[in-house]
């Protein structure tokens, strides 16, 4: 059984008066590629910025590689949050700054090393996201799938010990998916980090995860293998795992009597 | 259905109340980031460009025209009663008072001001600032720090820079092209023109306009919702309360310092 590198301990968080978490339990496996899964505002993402303390939970803990991060001052937490990478749906690069200079923008802010050291390392990050010939380029010269390599070659040049993916699959052509599937593989092993997968593209979920867990309602609805959850008898699971449109999450939000709605006015 | 107005009025009071607070306290953790810009000074030194210099121009025209059209108009006034030897005076107090830090400031505010806060709120929206928070980069001390303190100081600069053309550009229309003694234009001026009462108390002003307009700004930015929508709202508060600001709070110091 490996150690846990986060303990998520009856969580609950509520935002404008919805709540998104009720008691969750959830351990992350130190080491290994994570997945955490589910439906559309089901607060996966909220998840991961729960984890990075950009947000405070209203109730329970979240304990990363031993510290409590909803009770670490400002300055801790800086501090812990030089251990973690993320990676965000959007790339969110820097507009104003060149690729390279994106990805030396966290060492600039930390160290200060001397140009040749930081070029080396902007550039070994860049070769391994197949990037160094666009070191030069701006973000606004990038395509998507560019961006979101960058982005990544950024949130790696610190090595982090956690990596957090925010969507990395969405809106990518082929050939950029099954690079990004291969490299969050292939660095969670070259690296040694542990890796937090957000997403909802099965698929490439369970070819590369090595546990999967699926949200629902606010808590952990199902954990495994991807083995194991593929074979799982519950309705919900296969539902979610094939993408059937109506099953125990129904296709349509509650409403009234379809035929009776068309005669009345709308209220 | 008077409760109801009522409600509202209660809900808007307690929205703005929240908002003021949120304001002081977004301040005290832009200034909380002073050690790390004197640490890198070269964050401000960018930020003094994208600011203050590239201001200059509609700084410049502005004060060129104020500057014409305050001494023509006054000697148009004056040289009835025969004192447009007393142009001078007219035109620089009037700018060393008055137009120019009030001018200047909503010049500013329209120009860099509603910059700034697309700027910010664009960098929220794209989530740029918090990925600056995940890489341990503190964006407040990062990005917002060195732009208050830049505008804090260019708008006296610029200010200086407006009230100077003016008083020039004055002297071209009134002494150049009207006639008007160039001895008495100076002189006069150098008479009425009290260092302490009249340009000490207008950089007071000016001063005072950098940090509330700059602050608006970045507040603005900082808060916005982060949409395009959220954006567009953000930079139209920007520019609207920056004005009423700079207006209230002029007449406020004016009757402070040269009033009765």
């Amino acid at each position: 059984m490996p150690n846990s590198l986060i303990k998520i301990s009856d969580l609950t968080f509520s935002y404008r008066g919805r709540t998104i978490f009720s008691d969750l339990n959830l351990d992350i496996a130190e080491g290994k590629v994570s997945a955490i899964m589910g439906p559309s505002g089901t607060g996966k993402t909220t998840l991961l910025r729960l984890i990075g303390g950009q947000l405070i939970p209203n109730q329970g803990n979240v304990m990363v590689e031993g510290k409590s991060i909803p009770s670490l001052s400002n300055k801790q937490l800086y501090q812990s949050r030089r251990r973690m990478g993320m990676l965000f749906q959007s790339g969110a690069l820097l507009t104003d700054l060149s690729v390279f200079e994106n990805i030396a923008f966290p060492i600039r802010e930390h160290y200060d090393f001397p140009e040749s050291i930081i070029r080396d390392l902007v550039f070994m990050k860049l070769e391994i996201v197949g990037l160094r010939g666009a070191y030069k380029l701006m973000p606004s010269e990038l395509s998507g799938g560019m961006s979101r390599r960058v982005a990544l070659a950024r949130a790696i040049v610190l090595d982090p010990v956690l990596m957090m993916y925010d969507e990395p699959f969405t809106g990518l052509d082929p050939i950029t998916l099954g690079t990004i599937v291969s490299l969050i593989k292939e660095l969670n092993q070259a690296l040694g980090m542990t890796s937090i997968l957000v997403s909802h593209d099965v698929k490439e979920v369970l070819s590369i995860a090595d546990e999967v867990h699926i949200l629902s309602n606010g808590i952990v609805a199902a954990s495994g293998s991807p083995d194991e959850l593929q074979n799982s008898d519950s309705d919900w699971v296969q539902q979610f795992l094939q993408g059937l449109p109506d099953g125990p999450v129904p296709f349509h939000y509650p409403a009234t009597d379809y035929a009776q709605s068309l005669k009345e006015d709308i209220k | 259905m008077s409760m109801d107005w009522l409600q509202t009025i209660g809900q808007k009071t307690l929205r703005f109340f929240q908002r003021t607070g949120r304001a002081v306290i977004f301040l005290v953790h832009v200034l909380s980031g002073l050690k790390m810009l004197v640490q890198r000074p070269r964050l401000l030194i960018r930020e003094l460009y994208s600011v203050g210099v590239l201001s200059l121009l509609i700084i410049i025209f502005s004060g060129l025209f104020v500057g014409m059209v305050l001494s023509l108009l006054g000697y148009v006034t004056l040289v009835d009663f025969g004192a447009e030897g007393s142009l001078g005076v007219l035109v620089s107090l009037s700018l060393v008072r008055e137009l120019g830090p009030v001018l200047t400031a909503l010049l500013f505010s329209g120009r860099a001001g509603s910059a700034l806060t697309a700027e910010i709120g664009l960098m929220k929206a794209t989530e740029q600032l918090a990925s600056m928070e995940m890489m341990a980069v503190d964006p407040i001390k990062r990005i917002i720090t060195p732009r208050l303190i830049a505008g804090i100081l260019s708008l006296p600069i610029l200010t200086a820079i407006f009230m100077a053309i003016g008083i020039y550009s004055g002297f071209l229309v009134g002494g150049v092209w009207l006639g008007v003694d160039e001895g008495s234009f100076w002189s006069q001026m150098q008479a009425k023109v009290d260092f302490q009462h009249d340009v000490v108390n207008g950089f007071i002003k000016s001063f005072i306009f950098g940090i509330v307009v700059t602050w608006i700004a970045v507040f603005e930015g900082y808060d916005a919702a982060p949409t395009s929508a959220g954006v567009s709202e953000a930079t139209t508060r920007s520019v609207v309360h920056s004005a009423l600001a700079i207006l209230a709070l002029d007449f406020v110091l004016t009757s402070i310092m040269f009033g009765i």
